[in-house]
C-alpha cells in the first residue's frame, strides 16, 4: 500500500479545509495535504451559484464558486500544499493514520501529527422526518436538487413545492423559478422562517411565492412520480392539526429540513461530541477531545456565513500547524463553555487559557428563539466578562462575541453564555 | 436481445417465487422464459417485507405454509452454499409479556414440533433477558427457534435469477402479461406488452395480481386480498439493538409487529396489517407508523426511533383460505398457480419451487435433467466486504473500484458497474440500490443519487431524463426548460 | 387623492425593519417605521426602481462541467430578472472560460453584462 507522510492532513477541500490548509502552511507546516472526495476543490460552494459570500472576508459579495476560486487559486499557488481529488477517506485511526482511496493510486495510507476534520454536513432526509405516503420519484433534498440544477444541468420538476424555509429552501425557490419552473408554495413548520430576511424577500416575495408558516407536509402522493401532497397547519408543539389538511398538486417536493454535520469519521475515532451542535467538542484552537485532531466548518456546527467557516478553518489550520511543529501549550487550563438561558449552541465548547498568554477567543453562538432587544452576557464563576446588546437576534443568524486577553484572564471556572434576564 | 416467441414454460412474476421456480426448472432441458412487469425483479411483495427466514412454528399444522416453510428453511442450507446467499441464522424469539402469552408460547412450541421444526425451546424470563437485555421488563418468557433468521430478499431473488439465466432461462423485464390465452381449456400462451409467447405451461407467480392472471384464463377459483404492512428502518449506528428476530405473541391476523436486525446491520420494526382494496397502494400512513412504533416499544421500550432512516410499505398477497395456493388451475390445463404467497413466502420459496416442479411433472411436462446444469453462481463480492489486499487487486484491475460513490455504504463505481452489467443487471436507481446498497445509508442517496444517475445514463446509453427511480414511469429528472417556455399556472 | 400604502421589509441590516411607504400621485410622500437613513433609502429604491443581482447558469461546451455559473455585473431591474434568466437559458459558451469573462453583453439592452462566476478549464485539460 502506498504510504505517505505529511505534517498536516486536511479532510475535506471545501471552504473550511481550504482555509485550514492555507493557514497551516502560513504557520510553517512544511507539507500539507488536502483530501477531497469530489473531482474539484470548493466543496458545497461550487453548487451555491448565488451571491452573498465574502462580504466580511473580502469586503465584496461573491458567488459561491467565486469565493471558492479565490481560495483554490491561493492553494494552487502554495507549493507546500498537495491536493488529492476524487479521493475518499475510508478509515481514520486515533493514531492519526488516514486510509484513503482513489482510482489512481488505490488504497493509500497517510500518517501525520495533525489532522483537520473539515467534512462539512449532509441534509436531513424524508425518512428521518418520517413523512408518510408513497415513495415516488420527484422527492429530494434541496441540496441534491441544487447540484443537479446548477452543476449537472437537469431539473427535478416543473411544479415545485418546498418544505422548509431555511436558506437552502429559499434559494432553491428562486433558482427553480429562474429555471422556468413554477414554485407553488414554501411550507415552514415553525412560526418564523429560519432563513435570512434578505432571502425571504428576494427569493419568495420577489416572485410572489407564498410562504405558509406553521405548516408542514403530512403525506406524499403519486405512484411513480409525485403527483401531489397533503399539507396541514401545525400547533404550538409542531403537530399537524386535524381538519386543516389540504391537497396540493405538484410534480416535485424539495426538502430543506435541516443540515447534519457529517461526523462518521469523528465518531469512528471516539471524539467527544456535542449533542446540540451535532459536531465534536472543540476548544478555541478548534482542537477536539483527541489531541492532534482539529475540526472546522460545518462539521463542527452548521454555519450561515462562509466567512465564519473560513475563520474557523484559519484557526484550526494554525494550531494544527503549531502542533505539527511541536509547539504545544502545556501551561494551559481548560474550562467549559456552556450555553445558558436563551442560547442554544456555543462553539467552542471549551476554552484553554494560559494565564501567561491568554490570547483572544471568539465565541460563535445561536440563540434558541427569535429575540428583540436582548443583552448577551458571558460570565465565569459568577463574574460577568462581557455583555453586548443586540436589537435583534435570530436562531438562523450566528452571533460572534469576542473575548480579549483581559477578559480571558478573568476566567476562573466554567464559562456561561446566556441572554441576560 | 430477441425475445423467445415460444417457450416450454413461461413463469409470470419475477419475485422470489418466480425466480426460485426458474432456478429449479433451469436444471432441465427446457426453454423457459420468466416475465416480469416492472423494470427490475423483486419489485412486488419481495421488495417490502420483514426479510425473515421463518423457523416454521407459526403456520397451522397440515397447511402448505407449514410444510413448505420447514422444507424451504431446510433447502436454504444447501442453496445458500451453492448460490452465495446472504442468510444469517440469528434465531427467532417469540416473547410473552403476560400469562396468556405464555400459553400461546406453549401452543406454538407444540405446533412447531408437529410441523417438524428442529431445536425449539422455551426459555425462562432470565434466559431471555440475558440474551436480549433491551427487551421489556414485562417479559415473562419466550420461545426460541434456532433455525429462524434473516435474509436479504433482493439478493436472494437476484441470485436465483442469475443462476437461472446462467443456465439458459430468459428473463424479460418490463414485460407485462395482459392475458393468458386459452384454447379448448388448455393454455396456449401469454399475451404480453412485448408480444405473444407461445407456451403450454405457465406458472402463475404473479403476487398480488395472481388472481387477475388466473381470471384472464377463466379460472375464478381464488381471489387475492391485499394486506398492507408498514415498516420503519433504523440506522446502522443503532447497532445490534436486538440479537435475534423478536416477535410478540401472534394474533389471528398477523405475526405481530416485529423488531429485528437486517443482514446489513440495520434494525427494522414492523409490520402492521391493514386489509386494502387498491393493489397499487404502497403508502405509509401516520397511523400505521404510530402503530408499529407503539408495537416496537411494547417489546423493546428503548428502541431509538429518532434513528429512523426510512419507512416503506409492502403488500401481502393473501388468498381466500389464508394458505398458499399451489396447484394446477381449475378448469384450465397447463396453468399452475403459485399464488397467495404471503408470510412465510420468502422461507418457503425453494420448497415452493420444488413443489411446482413436481406438479409440472405430474401435469405431463417431460423433465430431462441437464448434464451441464451449474448450481453455483460466480462469487461476487462487493468492494467493501473485501480485505485490503483484495481491494488493491480489484483497483489495479479496474481503477473504478477506487472511486467511492456512496460514502455511507462504501460503494464504489466498480461495484455499480458490476451491478448494471451482470445478468439481470440494474437499470434503475433503486435497482443499483438493491444490488449495492448505494443510497440505503443515512444520507438516503443525497450524495450518491445524482452520481448513480449519471453512471446509469452513461452505462445504459440513455439520457439522464430517461433514468428511472424504480417503476416504469418514475423518471427522476427533466431537461431544463428552453428559454422562452415559462410554466404557467394552468399548464 | 389616490394614496397607496406599501409595506417594505428592509434587508440592509439584521433589524429587518418593516417600513411603510405612502405613494401619492406616483410620488413617495411618506416613509414610516424605518429605523435609519439607509432603510429609508432602501425603501425608496424598492418602491421606485427595485433592482436585483442575477445569478444563474449557462451551458458550456467542452468544459469540465456541463454548466457554467454566471452573475450579473451589477443590479438589474427587479421585474426584468426572470426574463434575463430565461434569455440566458438558451445561451451556450465554449471552454476554456476565465472568471469574469463576459458571457452576455448588455443583456436585453439593460446596460448590464453577465459574466462567468468562475473559471472553467476544458475537459481534456487535467
Amino acid at each position: 500500500m502506498n504510504e505517505k507522510h505529511y505534517d498536516v492532513v486536511v479532510i475535506g477541500g471545501g471552504p473550511a479545509g481550504l482555509a485550514a490548509a492555507l493557514s497551516a502552511s502560513e504557520q510553517g507546516a512544511a507539507r500539507v495535504l488536502v483530501i477531497e472526495r469530489d473531482r474539484e476543490l470548493g466543496g458545497i460552494l461550487q453548487q451555491c451559484i448565488h451571491n452573498g459570500f465574502g462580504l466580511h472576508r473580502f469586503d465584496t459579495e461573491l458567488t459561491g464558486p467565486g469565493y471558492a476560486e479565490r481560495y483554490i487559486k491561493m492553494v494552487k499557488a502554495t507549493p507546500s500544499i498537495d491536493v488529492l481529488l476524487d479521493t475518499m477517506v475510508v478509515d481514520l485511526m486515533p493514531d492519526k493514520t488516514v486510509l484513503a482511496i482513489n482510482s489512481v493510486e488505490g488504497l493509500q495510507k497517510i500518517t501525520c501529527p495533525a489532522i483537520v476534520l473539515a467534512m462539512g454536513c449532509r441534509e436531513r432526509t424524508r425518512g428521518a422526518i418520517r413523512i408518510p405516503g408513497t415513495r415516488p420519484a420527484g422527492v429530494l433534498t434541496a441540496g441534491a436538487a441544487q447540484r443537479m440544477v446548477n452543476m449537472e444541468g437537469y431539473i427535478p420538476g416543473k411544479k415545485v413545492v418546498i418544505l422548509g424555509s431555511g436558506d437552502i429552501g429559499l434559494i432553491m425557490a428562486r433558482r427553480m423559478t429562474l429555471e422556468g419552473a413554477k414554485v407553488l408554495a414554501v411550507f415552514e413548520i415553525m412560526p418564523h422562517s429560519s432563513g435570512l430576511t434578505r432571502n425571504v424577500v428576494q427569493c419568495l416575495e420577489d416572485f410572489n411565492i407564498p410562504l405558509h408558516l406553521s405548516h408542514t407536509v403530512t403525506a406524499i402522493h403519486g405512484r411513480e412520480r409525485i403527483t401531489g401532497l397533503t399539507y396541514a397547519a401545525v400547533d404550538e408543539n409542531l403537530r399537524p392539526l386535524p381538519g386543516t389538511e389540504k391537497y396540493l398538486a405538484c410534480d416535485c417536493l424539495l426538502l430543506s429540513v435541516g443540515l447534519i454535520p457529517e461526523n462518521e469519521l469523528s465518531r469512528e475515532i471516539g471524539l467527544n461530541m456535542d449533542a446540540l451542535t451535532g459536531g465534536p467538542v472543540v476548544n478555541q484552537e478548534r482542537e477536539t477531545s483527541l489531541p492532534g485532531f482539529f475540526a472546522a466548518g460545518n462539521v463542527v456546527h452548521v454555519h450561515d456565513l462562509v466567512d465564519f467557516v473560513s475563520e474557523e478553518g484559519d484557526i484550526a489550520g494554525r494550531f494544527a500547524a503549531h502542533l505539527a511543529q511541536g509547539q504545544t501549550n502545556v501551561g494551559a487550563q481548560e474550562f467549559s463553555v456552556t450555553p445558558g438561558h436563551g442560547v442554544r449552541t456555543v462553539v467552542p465548547q471549551k476554552i484553554k487559557i494560559d494565564v501567561k498568554d491568554p490570547g483572544t477567543a471568539k465565541l460563535y453562538l445561536r440563540v434558541a428563539e427569535p429575540q428583540r432587544k436582548i443583552t448577551l452576557s458571558v460570565s465565569s464563576g459568577g463574574m460577568t466578562l462581557l455583555e453586548k446588546r443586540f436589537p435583534v437576534a435570530k436562531p438562523g443568524e450566528m452571533i460572534v462575541l469576542e473575548l480579549d486577553a483581559s477578559q480571558l484572564e478573568k476566567v476562573v471556572g466554567d464559562v456561561i453564555v446566556e441572554i441576560k434576564r | 436481445m430477441p425475445m423467445r416467441k415460444k417457450a416450454d414454460v413461461v413463469i409470470i412474476g419475477g419475485g422470489i417465487v418466480g425466480t426460485a421456480v426458474a432456478r429449479e426448472l433451469a436444471r432441465f432441458k427446457l426453454d423457459i422464459t420468466l416475465v416480469e412487469q416492472h423494470p427490475d425483479l423483486s419489485m412486488g411483495t419481495t421488495k417490502a417485507n420483514s426479510a425473515i427466514l421463518h423457523a416454521g412454528f407459526d403456520a397451522a399444522v397440515g397447511t402448505l405454509k407449514a410444510k413448505l416453510n420447514v422444507r424451504g428453511n431446510e433447502l436454504y442450507r444447501a442453496w445458500q452454499e451453492e448460490l452465495g446467499l446472504d442468510i444469517k441464522l440469528i434465531g427467532s424469539l417469540v416473547v410473552a409479556t403476560d400469562e396468556e402469552g405464555l400459553l400461546v408460547l406453549e401452543q406454538l412450541h407444540e405446533r412447531g414440533r408437529q410441523n417438524g421444526v428442529p431445536g425449539l425451546v422455551l426459555l425462562s424470563r432470565e434466559a431471555v433477558l440475558e440474551r436480549e437485555p433491551h427487551l421489556t421488563p414485562a417479559t415473562l418468557g419466550a420461545l426460541f427457534a434456532p433455525t429462524g433468521g434473516i435474509m436479504d430478499p433482493f439478493g436472494v431473488t437476484l441470485a436465483f435469477a442469475e443462476n437461472a439465466v446462467r443456465n439458459g432461462v430468459e428473463v424479460l423485464t418490463e414485460c407485462k402479461v395482459e392475458q393468458v390465452e386459452v384454447s379448448d381449456d388448455e393454455v396456449v400462451g401469454v399475451h404480453t406488452s412485448q408480444g405473444f409467447i407461445e407456451a403450454r405451461y405457465i406458472i402463475n407467480a404473479a403476487g398480488v395480481h395472481a388472481d387477475d392472471i388466473s381470471r384472464s384464463a377463466n379460472d375464478h377459483s381464488f381471489a387475492i386480498h391485499p394486506r398492507k404492512g408498514e415498516y420503519m428502518l433504523l440506522d446502522k449506528s443503532v447497532g445490534n439493538f436486538v440479537r435475534s428476530v423478536i416477535f410478540p405473541t401472534p394474533s389471528k391476523v398477523s405475526k405481530g409487529i416485529v423488531i429485528a436486525p437486517t443482514v446489513h446491520h440495520n434494525t427494522f420494526v414492523g409490520p402492521n396489517a391493514l386489509a386494502i382494496d387498491d393493489k397499487e397502494d404502497l403508502s405509509t400512513t401516520a397511523e400505521g407508523l404510530a402503530a408499529i412504533v407503539a408495537g416496537a416499544k411494547s417489546l423493546v421500550p428503548g428502541v431509538p426511533l429518532n434513528a429512523a432512516i426510512t419507512q416503506f410499505a409492502g403488500l401481502r398477497a393473501v388468498a381466500d383460505g389464508d394458505d398458499f395456493v399451489i396447484r394446477p388451475a381449475t378448469g384450465v390445463r397447463g396453468l399452475i398457480h403459485a399464488a397467495g404467497i404471503q408470510s412465510p413466502g420468502l422461507t418457503a420459496a425453494p420448497a415452493i419451487a420444488e413443489m411446482v416442479v413436481d406438479i409440472l411433472r405430474s401435469e405431463g411436462l417431460s423433465l430431462h435433467a441437464k448434464i451441464d446444469f451449474c448450481p453455483e453462481n460466480p462469487a461476487r463480492a462487493l468492494f467493501r466486504d473485501q480485505e485490503a489486499p483484495e481491494k488493491q487487486k480489484l483497483i489495479a484491475e479496474n481503477p473504478l473500484y477506487g472511486r467511492v460513490i456512496c460514502r455511507c455504504e462504501m460503494v464504489t463505481e466498480g461495484d455499480i458497474l458490476d451491478a448494471i452489467h451482470r445478468p439481470c443487471g440494474a437499470r434503475t436507481l433503486d435497482g443499483v440500490k438493491r444490488r449495492t446498497r448505494a443510497g440505503m445509508g443515512r444520507c438516503q442517496g443525497g450524495f450518491c443519487g445524482p452520481r448513480v444517475t449519471s453512471i446509469l445514463s452513461r452505462e445504459l446509453k440513455i439520457p439522464i431524463p430517461a433514468v428511472r427511480k424504480d417503476t416504469a414511469g418514475s423518471f427522476l429528472f427533466f431537461d431544463k426548460i428552453r428559454g422562452t417556455h415559462e410554466v404557467k399556472d394552468h399548464e | 387623492m389616490e394614496q397607496e400604502k406599501r409595506a417594505v421589509r428592509c434587508i440592509v441590516c439584521p433589524l429587518s425593519c418593516l417600513g411603510e411607504v405612502t405613494i401619492e400621485k406616483g410620488e413617495i410622500t411618506i416613509i414610516k417605521n424605518m429605523t435609519c437613513r439607509r432603510g429609508e433609502l432602501y425603501a425608496r429604491e424598492e418602491v421606485v426602481a427595485p433592482r436585483r443581482m442575477l445569478t444563474t447558469t449557462v451551458r458550456i461546451i467542452g468544459g469540465e462541467l456541463p454548466l457554467l455559473p454566471v452573475v450579473s455585473e451589477g443590479v438589474l431591474p427587479k421585474d426584468k430578472v426572470l426574463a434575463c434568466a430565461r434569455h440566458l437559458a438558451d445561451i451556450v459558451v465554449h471552454a476554456p472560460i476565465k472568471e469574469g469573462d463576459v458571457v452576455c453583453r448588455d443583456i436585453l439592452g439593460l446596460g448590464v453584462n453577465i459574466v462567468a462566476s468562475r473559471s472553467m478549464a476544458g475537459a481534456d485539460i487535467e
